[in-house]
C-alpha cells in the first residue's frame, strides 16, 4: 500500500494534515488516499433542520425537546405529556402509517429513567422518523394502541421487560415472562444471573434455574 | 389430548344451539403450532369466536444477553431466534452494527452476503411450505421441499461449516472466502431449482383440495397489516407491493432485477402464491449475483476490539419472514448498552387472532401456518 501512493503527491501530503484539524467536505475526500493520516470524522450527531422537523416544531413547539440526526437517521426527541397528540399528528397527517418497533431504554442514573423508542415508517414516503420520549419511572404513558393496534403486544412487552405501565391499555400483562414473575428483566438493575428463585422453585421445582 | 376447560362467560346469548362456549388450549405441544406455541381458543361449536395466544415457553432473553457480551460475541446470539433463516438474521445484525460503526462491508462481502442471504430465503420457504402443506394434509410436497432445502444447506456447510445456526457473516463482512465451487453450486441448484418450483407448483396450485382449504381463509387486508405492523410475504399478499430490499436497499440488492410479487385477496392462498413467486425471484437474484462477483478484499478494516462510538442506530432488512429490525444502543464500550431486535413472527402472529375469527378450528391449523412463524423468533 505504501508503495502505491503516488510520488506526486508526497509535497502535498501535508494539505490534508493541515485541513484535518478542521473537518471540511474537501479533508473528507483526501483521506482514501492517505490511509495513514487520519482525518477527523465528521459529527456523528448533528441537530436536525429540516422540513419535517420544522414542521413537527412549528405544530408542538416545546413539546419537541430537540431534533437531532445520528448517523444521518432522523430522532425527534419529545415530551411525554404530548406523546398522543404528536403520534395522532404522525399517523394523520405526516403519514407515518406503520410503527414499525416500539421498545424502550433503560438509563438508571439519569433523571428520566426511560426512553420510549418509537421507529415509525411511512410507506407514502419511504422515510423512517424515530421519536424518543425520555419517561420518569413513575409516569404511565398513555397506551399507542388507539392510533397503531400494533403496539398492543409491543407495549406488553416493555410492560414486561421495564416494568413501564401503559394507561389505557387493553390487556396490559405479561407477555414474555410467567404472569406471576417478580422483576422486570431488561431494567439495567437487574443482573443477567437474576431470576425470580421462588417462581422457579416452586413451578419448575428446581433449586436454580441457572 | 388438548386440555378443555369450561368458562362461564356472561353473555351467552346468540351462540350455536345455546351452548356454552368452550374454552380449549392449542398447544403448547401441539404438532402443527410450529413449535410452544399456545392459543386458547373461544369456540361456538366448531367455530372460532375469539382466541389468546400465549407465548414466552422458549424465552432465552436475547436481548439481556447482549448487553453482556462484546459486539463479536453477541452475534452467534442472532441465529438462534430464527433459527430457519439463521443467515438472514446474521446479515441484519452485522449490518446493523457496521452502520453504527460507520463502515461499510467490502462489494465482494455484500455480492456474497446476498448470494446466502437469497438461498436463506428459499432454504426458509422451502420449510415453511413443506410444513404448511403437511398441516393442511398435503403429505408430499414436504419431501420435495426437504431435498432442495438440503441443497442449500449442503452449501452453507461447504461455505461455513455449519447447516442451520451457520454464522455465516461477520461484523465488516466476511470471516470466509467462498470456497472455489461456490458459484457452480450456487448456479446448480438455481437451473435445477425451477423445475422443482413447478413440482410444488404443480402438485398444489390447481389442486381443488388446497384451493379449498386456503382460499378465502384467514383474510386479512391492507388496512389490517399495516394498523398491526405485519410485514413479509403475509403483507404483500394482501396486495402493497412493498419490499425493503426495494424500498431501502441493503447489501447488494440495489444491482439486481426481481419483482416484488403481490397478490391480490389477502388470503392463506394468495400467501401461498406469493411465496412461491418469492423462491422464483430468490432464485433469478442467485443467478444475477453469481455471474459478477466482484474481486477485492471481503473484510472491511474493522478492529479486532470494536467500540463503536456513542450514538445508536436502527437498521432493517427484508428477512423471509418480515421486517427484522435491530435498534442498537452504544455508549462507547465494547458491549452494546442496548440491543433491540424486531422480530417480525412475534409481530404477525398479534395479526393471528384478526384472522382466525369465525373460522372452523381447522383452518386455524392453516393460517398459523400461513404466517409462518417461527417461535424462537416469537420469544426470543
Amino acid at each position: 500500500m505504501a508503495d502505491e501512493s503516488k510520488a506526486p503527491q508526497s509535497p502535498e501530503s501535508s494539505k490534508p494534515e493541515v485541513s484535518g484539524s478542521s473537518p471540511s467536505p474537501s479533508a473528507a475526500a483526501a483521506s482514501p488516499s492517505v490511509p495513514a493520516k487520519p482525518v477527523a470524522p465528521a459529527p456523528l450527531q448533528v441537530p436536525l433542520d429540516n422540513e419535517l422537523s420544522r414542521r413537527y416544531r412549528e405544530r408542538f413547539g416545546p413539546a419537541i425537546l430537540d431534533a437531532l440526526e445520528d448517523r444521518k437517521q432522523p430522532i425527534l426527541i419529545v415530551d411525554a405529556t404530548q406523546i398522543l397528540e404528536i403520534a395522532r399528528y404522525s399517523h394523520d397527517e405526516e403519514k407515518f402509517d406503520l410503527l414499525e418497533d416500539y421498545t424502550a431504554v433503560d438509563w438508571p442514573r439519569r433523571e428520566k429513567r426511560f426512553d420510549l423508542v418509537a421507529q415509525l415508517y411511512s410507506f407514502t414516503h419511504n422515510e423512517r422518523l424515530r421519536l424518543k420520549i425520555p419517561l420518569g419511572a413513575a409516569q404511565p404513558p398513555p397506551s399507542l394502541v388507539p392510533i397503531w393496534p400494533i403496539a398492543n403486544w409491543l407495549e406488553r412487552e416493555i410492560y414486561d421487560l421495564f416494568g413501564i405501565a401503559f394507561h389505557g391499555h387493553p390487556n396490559l400483562k405479561r407477555i414474555l415472562l410467567p404472569d406471576e414473575w417478580q422483576g422486570h428483566p431488561l431494567r439495567k438493575d437487574y443482573d443477567i444471573l437474576q431470576q425470580d428463585t421462588a417462581w422457579v422453585r416452586e413451578n419448575l421445582g428446581i433449586e436454580s434455574g441457572q | 389430548m388438548a386440555d378443555t376447560a369450561h368458562e362461564n362467560y356472561a353473555q351467552k346469548t346468540d351462540t350455536l344451539f345455546g351452548a356454552d362456549e368452550l374454552v380449549i388450549n392449542m398447544g403448547p405441544q401441539h404438532p402443527s403450532t410450529h413449535g410452544v406455541l399456545r392459543v386458547k381458543l373461544k369456540l361456538d361449536g366448531e367455530r372460532v369466536v375469539g382466541s389468546e395466544c400465549v407465548i414466552g415457553y422458549l424465552h432465552r432473553g436475547v436481548e439481556k444477553i447482549a448487553e453482556n457480551r462484546t459486539y463479536q460475541q453477541f452475534a452467534p446470539y442472532v441465529d438462534r431466534m430464527d433459527y430457519v433463516a439463521a443467515v438472514s438474521n446474521g446479515l441484519g445484525y452485522c449490518e446493523a452494527v457496521e452502520k453504527l460503526l460507520v463502515v461499510e462491508a467490502p462489494a465482494r462481502a455484500r455480492v456474497i452476503r446476498t448470494i446466502l442471504t437469497e438461498l436463506q430465503r428459499i432454504a426458509s420457504h422451502l420449510l415453511w411450505l413443506g410444513t404448511h402443506a403437511l398441516d393442511i394434509g398435503a403429505l408430499t410436497p414436504l419431501f420435495y421441499c426437504m431435498r432442495e432445502r438440503e441443497e442449500i444447506l449442503k452449501i452453507f456447510e461447504k461455505y461455513c461449516g455449519a447447516r442451520l445456526t451457520t454464522h455465516a457473516f461477520r461484523i465488516g463482512g466476511l470471516q470466509y472466502e467462498a470456497y472455489d465451487t461456490l458459484e457452480r453450486d450456487v448456479e446448480r441448484f438455481c437451473k435445477d431449482f425451477e423445475r422443482r418450483i413447478q413440482q410444488y407448483s404443480d402438485l398444489l396450485t390447481g389442486n381443488s383440495i388446497w384451493i379449498g382449504r386456503t382460499r378465502n381463509v384467514g383474510l386479512l387486508n391492507s388496512a389490517d397489516c399495516i394498523a398491526l405492523g405485519v410485514s413479509g410475504p403475509v403483507l404483500r399478499a394482501s396486495g402493497v407491493k412493498w419490499d425493503l430490499r426495494k424500498a431501502m436497499p441493503y447489501a447488494a440488492y440495489d444491482k439486481y432485477k426481481f419483482e416484488i410479487p403481490v397478490g391480490t385477496n389477502g388470503d392463506t392462498y394468495d400467501r401461498y402464491m406469493v411465496r412461491i413467486e418469492e423462491m422464483r425471484q430468490s432464485r433469478l437474484i442467485c443467478l444475477q449475483a453469481i455471474e459478477n462477483i466482484p474481486a477485492g478484499p471481503i473484510m472491511a478494516r474493522v478492529g479486532k476490539v470494536l467500540k463503536p462510538p456513542v450514538g445508536e442506530v436502527y437498521h432493517a432488512i427484508e428477512g423471509p419472514k418480515g421486517i427484522l429490525g435491530y435498534y442498537i444502543v452504544s455508549d462507547g464500550t465494547t458491549q452494546p448498552y442496548r440491543v433491540r431486535i424486531r422480530p417480525p413472527s412475534f409481530i404477525n402472529l398479534q395479526a393471528l387472532d384478526r384472522m382466525i375469527r369465525g373460522h372452523l378450528v381447522t383452518d386455524v391449523v392453516a393460517i398459523i401456518g400461513t404466517l409462518d412463524i417461527v417461535l424462537g423468533e416469537v420469544d426470543r
